[in-house]
């Protein structure tokens, strides 16, 4: 009998632990997107957290897509406030935030990300332009007018000026983000250097254009970006594709490919010249500023000198930082957080 | 007779064969069990290779003189003065002073070699001891990440270094006069994550997997062990019971990520819970461990021979007592054992914690059910991703610490089993 009301009891205490208390006050920011801004954010965050006396902001890392449907999801504790993305919102992701009543939004630009073609110091360099790329890379490409699977093995196939060795490169997965402005900044754009793209319907141009070839030349990592920098090293017939700050950290064993004549060098992809850079956003909830302690504090520290400057720490962490014109632009809208409207975004 | 010695003859001669093969046979099993050595070998030398050096840190010990003109600071209990004094200067002047050479032109070069957080921990030692303004204190820093590379990792390929040649001379010879030392690594076990790899921690982890699994053990086996009992020894035999015994086997082998969409779904959209916390964490274990312990459980008390049962209820115990006072203490390891090995699992798994908000970068120790937390394997699976190369390191070691838990537990298993255990 003893044994049996011991039991009830702890199933009860149990059932009364999980069923109370939700929807209650929060103290710590909440911050949900992008994989990519998620390091420079993450620096941010816990900078904040021991320069204030606020408690240091929670990140989770959802791609773009996905933080910014939690984001409009609606208003109140549940939800996050702030979400990062490595692209700019979508009308139809803002017209999900309106309709959830999540109306009063801004929008900051932090900066830019390259994604760069790498391989190891020893291996034979690239001196490729996209639309090289796209021949090497893409799924389909024209043959004598005809959209055929690629049939080109080594990189020499394509153009003469590239090495006589296999097209083997290593890549993000399709869920990545990276992938996303890589089939689209890198892949379409070279695609569309050709004059038989010109011909196609819009739906043949997004499924010829932006995908690559499933036949092995190109290999999927997974995210790690650090797996494909630890194969790149010990294979000098391999390239592979990631964000610049993996370039970055590894520059003393890798080198970049040279796209469309450009070296992506931190001053060439702030200034949107190297051809696959894309601009890194996070948006603001203003429904949530005073009610969540912090967010203010945090977006300007966020768009501070000591962060976002020339001597800022996200710069030694790998963020390409706007210039200085931009950054005071950015420090304004800290102090105004004005509201994004659907005309911005077309 | 002729027959008979035939068939002697026959059994002689296939005998050999008949040895022949049991021998291949056992040989297979000890391949087989070879290979799945060798892989476990592989793993814990290249976890421990690349990890042991996680449980080293580097610091830098140096005579700090604390002067508050420097610092722009007279009075450090006074929190506006402390928020604009400089701490970083002082740091940069102690080591020009122990590096001889050193100028003040070299001010960036040596600034870099200590860590961006040591200036928190000058600034919360002198409020903590305001009396020290004006005194040269000794203390001790951690080393930016770069030199502790540097100094555990000069030479290996898997690393790059990014000192400069003068700042190695530097290094080199802070080193061999003991300014710069190595030693066990505390700030691993005492801290929550940082980016930068020398601060983190996984005390933030651990204390949350230690909460997630604690709402899951108060959940999970008073549920699981309440619903065996019931199938087992009360539910009546029909195609209703056969249906629930069939889906509770199924829900057994159904991907675990599975049910942190249904957590998704259910407790933080439905129910309007909070995301990240723990409890959303443990409940949604709950729902995966729940199977393993309702199956172990119910094979626990299978294995209770029916002579216990009839001889209680010869001497005319209800058929509660008969459960209560003599079918679940025997049963009780059997279940005990099934639970921590779904326990184990549970601490292990990262995939239903994706979608519940608990793959997180969050700094704070977490000190409540409701506190955003993440747990070990998410630890190591942020860490492992990481561009900061050092963070290779500091995901291993997390992933020794994972597995130290994880062979506790189940050696902690095996000695209940062993010692609760009655055989009949």
């Amino acid at each position: 009998m003893k044994l049996n009301k011991a039991l009830a009891t702890v199933a009860l205490a149990g059932s009364v632990a999980a069923m109370s208390a939700p929807a209650m006050a929060r103290d710590t920011i909440s911050i949900v997107g992008s994989s990519t801004v998620y390091p420079f954010a993450t620096v941010v965050a816990e900078r904040f957290g021991t320069k204030t006396d606020f408690s240091t902001p929670k990140l989770e890392s959802t791609g773009s897509g996905g933080g910014l449907k939690l984001f409009c999801q609606g208003i109140g504790t549940q939800h996050p406030d702030i979400t990062n993305a490595s692209r700019r919102m979508k009308t139809s992701e803002f017209e999900l935030c309106q309709s959830n009543g999540v109306t009063d939004i801004t929008e900051f630009r932090i900066g830019s990300d390259g994604i760069v073609i790498a391989s190891s110091k020893e291996a034979e360099n690239l001196d490729i332009t996209l639309e090289q790329l796209f021949l090497a890379l893409g799924s389909k490409v024209p043959v004598n007018g005809e959209w055929v699977a690629n049939p080109n093995k080594n990189w020499s196939d394509v153009d003469s000026s590239l090495p006589n060795k296999p097209i083997r490169v290593m890549g993000p997965p399709p869920t990545s983000g990276t992938r996303d402005s890589f089939n689209e900044l890198a892949l379409a754009a070279g695609c569309d250097e050709l004059p038989e793209a010109a011909s196609l319907s819009k739906d043949e141009h997004a499924s010829i254009c932006e995908s690559v070839r499933e036949d092995g030349a190109f290999i999927e990592a997974g995210e790690n970006d650090n797996l494909i920098v630890q194969k790149l090293i010990g294979d000098t017939g391999m390239y592979g594709v990631f964000g610049y700050s993996f370039l970055e950290e590894n520059a003393d064993r890798l080198q970049a490919a040279t796209l469309n004549g450009m070296i992506p060098t931190a001053e060439a992809i702030a200034a949107d010249e190297y051809p696959v850079a894309r601009s890194l956003f996070f948006y603001v909830k203003k429904a949530h500023v005073g009610v969540v302690p912090g967010i203010a504090e945090y977006v300007s520290e966020f768009t501070s000198n000591a962060a976002m400057g020339q001597n800022g720490y996200l710069k030694d962490v790998g963020l390409i930082v706007p210039p200085r014109a931009a950054l005071m632009d950015l420090m304004d809208k800290a102090e105004s957080m004005p509201n994004l409207t659907l005309d911005e975004l077309k | 007779m002729t027959d008979q010695r035939s068939q002697a003859e026959i059994v002689r001669q296939s005998l050999k064969r008949r040895y022949r093969k049991e021998r291949r046979f056992r040989a297979y099993g000890i391949m087989a069990i070879a290979i799945a050595l060798g892989a476990l070998l592989i793993l814990f030398t290249d976890i421990i290779g690349k990890g042991y050096t996680g449980f080293v840190k580097t610091t830098i010990t140096m005579d700090v003189q604390l002067d508050g003109e420097m610092m722009y600071l007279d009075d450090p209990t006074d929190e506006r003065q402390i928020k604009m004094a400089d701490f970083v200067e002082p740091l940069v002047q102690a080591l020009i002073k122990e590096i001889p050479g050193a100028t003040e032109d070299d001010r960036k070069q040596v600034r870099e070699l200590i860590n961006p957080y040591a200036s928190v921990t000058l600034r919360d030692a002198l409020k903590a001891n305001p009396e020290w303004l004006g005194t040269t204190q000794t203390m001790t820093f951690l080393t930016h990440t770069d030199v502790d590379v540097y100094v555990k990792h000069a030479g290996d390929d898997a690393y790059s270094i990014k000192l400069n040649d003068q700042q190695k001379t530097w290094v080199d010879e802070l080193l061999e006069r003991d300014v710069i030392e190595t030693s066990f690594n505390d700030v691993f076990f005492s801290g929550g994550d940082s980016r930068d790899p020398s601060k983190a921690g996984i005390l933030g982890a651990i204390v949350g997997s230690l909460l997630t699994m604690f709402v899951t053990l108060i959940l999970s086996f008073p549920i699981g062990v309440a619903a065996a009992i019931y199938l087992e020894e009360f539910a009546p035999q029909n195609k209703f019971t056969d249906f629930i015994e069939v889906n509770i086997n199924n829900l057994a082998a159904v991907p675990s990520i599975i049910f942190g969409l249904l957590g998704l779904a259910v407790f933080i959209n439905l129910f309007g819970m909070p995301r990240s916390v723990p409890v959303v964490g443990g409940l949604v274990l709950t729902l995966m461990t729940l199977p393993t312990i309702i199956i172990s459980s119910r094979a626990a008390i299978k294995s209770v021979p029916p002579s216990i049962r009839e001889a209680a209820e010869g001497i005319g115990a209800s058929k509660m007592q008969v459960v209560l006072h003599h079918v679940l203490p025997l049963a009780m390891p059997g279940m005990l054992t099934g639970s921590i090995i779904g326990m184990a699992q549970a601490l292990g798994e990262t995939a239903p914690l994706l979608l519940i908000g608990m793959v997180a970068f969050i700094v704070d120790v977490p000190d409540g059910f409701f506190d955003s937390a993440t747990v070990l394997p998410v630890q190591v699976f942020l860490w492992a991703g990481s561009p900061e190369l050092a963070f290779i390191e500091r995901a291993s070691a997390a992933i020794m610490v994972l597995l130290a838990f994880l062979i506790s537990m189940n050696a902690l298993a095996i000695w209940m089993r062993k010692r609760l255990e009655r055989r009949w």
